[in-house]
């Protein structure tokens, strides 16, 4: 499975649709992560909407991904959570180290 | 596959692969909507089986393929009961750093055990030395009404 990544005034948006979860979905996001952050991008997007499961690994790969794009002086932010990826985030408090936008509009502009 | 909500039992049994997961969380979700659980506590149960497997395969039996991973689920009264069981050595749960700890937020792995704890009712470990590790597993459901039930209940 690989994620598609399109760009929106500067930003790249990776659009993970289905499972993010071990062994399915999380290898592919890394990958994506990883091929964005080497392409050259500083300010990456992640639109969860159609993502269905997520699990540990999943929420582990969103934070190595955030880890590693702000290392490298980057940010990433999340976008459009659906209920069961936000109930995760509460109970990891996750919500407390990503910044979550509701709307891709919105989400640009807090890039700049 | 009929059930009765008096002894349901299944038993699976799975070598130590990931894609096994997958798997293992289709059928207990299956065995719940057949007892007709409601969807989110459906999904809760299914994430945290999920994650005992995972921890199962990967930290107890090290993902050594020839090591089978046991998942039993019953009904006892009104609670689900899921055991997972590896063939590992076994760890102290005390020992396993808490990852809503500030210092911990930002590692990549470790949450898994915080959500069984946050999704089932109760959790515990039996540690069988050399024959593995057993993770118990308990939540309270509403179950429907038996056949049999209604029928007494429409005589009384």
């Amino acid at each position: 499975m690989k994620i598609p990544a399109r760009h929106n005034s500067g930003i790249t948006i990776l659009e993970p649709k289905g499972k993010i979860t071990i062994g399915v979905g999380d290898v592919a996001l890394r990958e994506a992560v990883h091929e964005a952050v080497d392409a050259g991008a500083q300010n990456i997007l992640i639109n969860l909407q159609e993502v269905t499961t997520i699990d540990s690994s999943g929420i582990g790969e969103l934070v190595a991904a955030y880890t590693t794009v702000t290392n490298r002086g980057g940010n990433l932010k999340l976008l459009n959570l659906p209920p069961k990826v936000q109930d995760i985030l509460q109970i990891t408090q996750l919500f407390t180290v990503f910044d979550v936008l509701d709307s891709e509009e919105e989400a640009i502009a807090s890039f700049s | 596959m009929a059930y009765s909500t008096r002894e349901p039992r299944v038993h699976l049994e799975i070598g130590s692969r990931l894609e096994n997961v997958e798997l293992v969380q289709i059928a207990v979700e299956a065995s719940l909507q057949q007892l007709a659980i409601e969807e989110g506590v459906s999904c809760q149960i299914g994430t945290a089986v999920r994650e005992a497997v995972a921890n199962a395969i990967k930290h107890g039996n090290k993902s050594d393929a020839s090591k089978q991973v046991s998942v039993d689920f019953r009904i006892q009264g009104d609670e689900i009961v899921i055991e997972v069981k590896d063939e590992g050595v076994g760890f102290d749960p005390g020992r396993v750093p808490n990852p809503l700890e500030p210092d911990n937020l930002l590692r990549p792995n470790g949450r898994g055990i915080l959500l069984i704890r946050e999704f089932m009712d109760r959790v515990e470990y039996d540690f069988q030395n050399e024959r593995g590790t057993a993770l118990i597993m308990r939540k309270h459901v509403e179950l429907p009404q038996e056949d049999s039930d209604r029928q007494e209940e429409e005589e009384e």
